[in-house]
């Protein structure tokens, strides 16, 4: 039973790189967090100072009741998966598994049930008396999993732990952890996980809650529809979610309607935008995920005009390229709803979902359309 | 039309044949040729090891009269008269210095190495960029240049005609080359693994004897191999410091031989050659793999 609070964390390496600015983070007792963002935003340097492989130079970390900064690893209640299994290369599966117990200097009968349990858990009984060489990716991967599992720490760490597997392999395995997390939850073990990955696919499939980091500072954390539906920045909104989401510049003029200008073309928005808008004029970033821009019928107003430049065929969707003036924008449509005749001349015209729109101030990125609606 | 095509295509199949056959009678010819010729600068390579053990079993009056290596009539004497020696002691004497001066410095290397290397390669501390770079300059300076001091250090310490300073130094990693090497080694072997038994619990000494010995392994094997062969080998180290001939070791003992005698015994000198190379040969075969191993990974990922 333990809840992971950072505070303040920050850390400077001995070149003076400062690569976490003080983040904030509690995950509670039994949480999937997972921590994703893009590569050098220190999700590594964070999870491996929470290890204890790293020294922290500012702020703090407890787990449970503990403050850990100046504890061993070992001592801090925390298992590890590497993202290339580190196994113990001259040692076979078995004394693999139970290498941590054995430090402690647990009894051997007790040893040898905890190695036999994970073992059935994972399915990697046939495998006990191989050495790591001797093991699939998604074998090994499996044993490390399990060499994490056996010594029932209160807080269990994985950096990109999928990420050396192929595509299939990775998704049996992302169910396979998930499934375990919530087994462990159920059968009342601590099961406090914190996740690394850059796979926003993972992020969005595996977290109980996510958190969004970028150069070493903290963007959001929520839950996975959260995050996708009310993103706090234009970080996060560009981040999560595929195809991009689309991010238009714009000027912003607030009279009567909402107005956003942009690429000499002007879009109209009313009281669902007006009423939870939090700014009244500026320079704007205006976002539309792909999924919520439908091609106009030809009467109506208020669309974006722009000039197809190609079309991906997905099966079940169709990807259109569209530029509007110098904007380069995706629009996703089922492929029921795509009808080649819309488009005439390459000529297309595309209306926005008023509830779906999101506003972000150009200047510091915040999404200034949240306000009123929470 | 297809049984045309039938025969077309066995004649094809026949020319293929052919083709393969007379490929791998060219093969066998070229192999044939290299293996004569490797075997022939090969032999040439041994002929002083074979004459060597071919002279041992030889009279006295027959090695330079004689250059074949197969003696007309092998006798033991060699062997016989060579143990005894012309000193009071035998040459198990001789052979049982050797070992009491080669063990404790191939365990004491192998130990001090591994924990020096592990140091430098994995830890930072205070002033380890100019430890460093005195390491490797030790590597650079020539023997001589220390030997006189090391020789008045180890009078003043009491340490003269034992077996102390030429084993002691080693013992506290004084080979650099050695640590050098194992340095080399270690930084090619990611460190995940010694996180993990980190993360397992296991500390800083527990990590180095659980985790990093196994896996530098083959390097600290030929470290020991090495040491073992430069130890018998050694003549000088011997000569400086020891001056009773009861302590004397393989390497001294060849020469007292040649020294007494006025007439040389050649045939019991080889004979105790012979004898020398024994050790050293046993160990290099029974050691093969891990050594050829150990100086190849060493040598191509540092
Ligand atoms: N030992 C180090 N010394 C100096 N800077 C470092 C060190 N290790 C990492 N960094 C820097 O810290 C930043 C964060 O690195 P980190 O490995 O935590 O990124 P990451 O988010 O895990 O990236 P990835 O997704 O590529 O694994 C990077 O800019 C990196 O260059
Ligand atoms: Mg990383």
């Amino acid at each position: 039973m333990a809840r992971l609070q950072i505070r303040n964390l920050e850390k400077v390496y001995s070149n003076s790189f400062k690569a976490v600015h003080g983040i904030s983070l509690d995950v509670d007792d039994g949480e999937f967090m997972v921590l994703v963002g893009p590569s050098g935003c220190a999700k590594s340097t964070t999870l491996r100072m929470i290890a204890g492989l790293e020294t922290i130079t500012g702020g703090e970390i407890r787990i449970g009741d503990r403050i850990v900064n100046n504890l061993a690893p070992g001592q801090r209640g925390v298992s590890m998966v590497f993202q290339n299994y580190a196994l113990y290369p001259h040692m076979k599966v078995r004394s693999n598994l139970a290498f941590g117990l054995k430090l402690k200097r647990r009894p051997k009968p007790e040893i040898e049930d905890a190695t036999e349990a994970v073992a059935n858990t994972l399915e990697i009984d046939p495998l006990l008396d191989r050495l790591p060489k001797q093991l699939s990716g998604g074998q090994a991967q499996r044993v490390a999993v399990g060499r994490a599992l056996i010594k029932k720490p209160d807080v269990f760490l994985f950096d990109e732990p999928l990420s050396n597997l192929d595509a299939k392999l990775r998704a049996s395995m992302r169910v396979r952890i998930t499934d375990l997390h919530k087994r462990l939850k159920r059968e009342g073990q601590s099961s406090t996980v914190v996740y690394v990955t850059h796979d926003q696919t993972e992020a969005m499939t595996m977290g109980d809650r996510i958190c969004v980091m970028k150069d070493g500072c903290i963007m959001q954390v929520a839950d996975p529809v959260t995050l996708y539906n009310r993103p706090e920045n234009a970080f996060v909104a560009g981040f999560i979610g595929s195809p991009e989401m689309n991010l238009m510049e714009g000027a912003l003029a607030v009279n009567g309607g909402v107005n956003i200008g942009l690429a000499g073309q002007m879009l109209t928005f009313g009281e669902d935008v007006g009423s939870r808008l939090g700014m009244r004029g500026g320079d704007v970033l205006l976002g539309v995920r792909p999924q919520h821009l439908r091609i106009a019928t030809n009467d109506e107003e208020n669309a974006l005009e722009g000039h197809v430049s190609h079309i991906e065929f997905m099966g079940h969707e169709v990807y259109l390229y569209v530029d509007v003036g110098d904007i380069r924008i995706v629009v996703v449509v089922p492929s029921e709803q795509y009808h080649p005749e819309d488009i005439r001349d390459d000529r297309i015209r595309l209306v926005p979902r008023e509830t779906a729109v999101h506003i972000f101030d150009r200047e510091t990125g915040r999404n200034v359309s949240l306000s009123a609606n929470a | 039309m297809a049984e045309e095509i039938t025969v077309r295509a066995t004649t094809a199949e026949l020319a293929s044949a052919r083709a393969l056959a007379e490929g791998r009678r060219m093969h066998a010819i070229s192999s044939a040729v290299r293996y004569a010729l490797l075997a022939g600068v090969g032999f040439l390579m041994l002929y002083p090891l074979i004459w060597l053990i071919g002279a041992s079993f030889k009279t006295n009056s027959e090695i330079f009269a004689n250059p074949g290596f197969i003696p007309s009539e092998p006798t033991l004497t060699g062997y016989i008269e060579g143990w005894r020696t012309s000193t009071p002691y035998t040459f198990a004497t001789f052979f049982w210095n050797t070992f009491l001066i080669i063990l404790p410095k191939t365990i004491g290397t192998a130990i001090s190495c591994a924990a020096v290397a592990y140091g430098f390669a994995r830890f930072e501390f205070p002033g380890k960029r100019i430890l460093f770079a005195t390491l490797i300059a030790t590597l650079l300076l020539p023997n001589v240049v220390t030997r006189i001091p090391q020789y008045l250090l180890f009078r003043d310490l009491g340490w003269l005609d034992s077996f102390l300073p030429l084993w002691v130094p080693s013992a506290f990693a004084g080979d650099a080359f050695f640590v050098f090497m194992l340095i080399q080694f270690l930084r090619a072997i990611p460190r995940d693994m010694e996180e993990a038994a980190r993360v397992d619990g296991a500390n800083t000494l527990q990590t180095l004897i659980y985790i990093v010995v196994p896996m530098l392994a083959p390097a600290l094997i030929s470290v020991c191999l090495f040491q073992f062969m430069w130890t018998m080998n050694d003549f000088l180290g011997p000569l400086i410091y020891l001056s009773s001939v009861d302590k004397y070791p393989i390497s001294l003992a060849l020469k007292l031989s040649i020294d007494t005698t006025e007439a040389f015994q050649w045939n019991r000198i080889l004979a105790m050659s012979v004898l020398a190379l024994v050790p050293a040969l046993t160990v290099f075969f029974l050691a093969q793999k891990y050594f050829i191993e150990g100086i190849s990974t060493g040598g191509v990922k540092g």
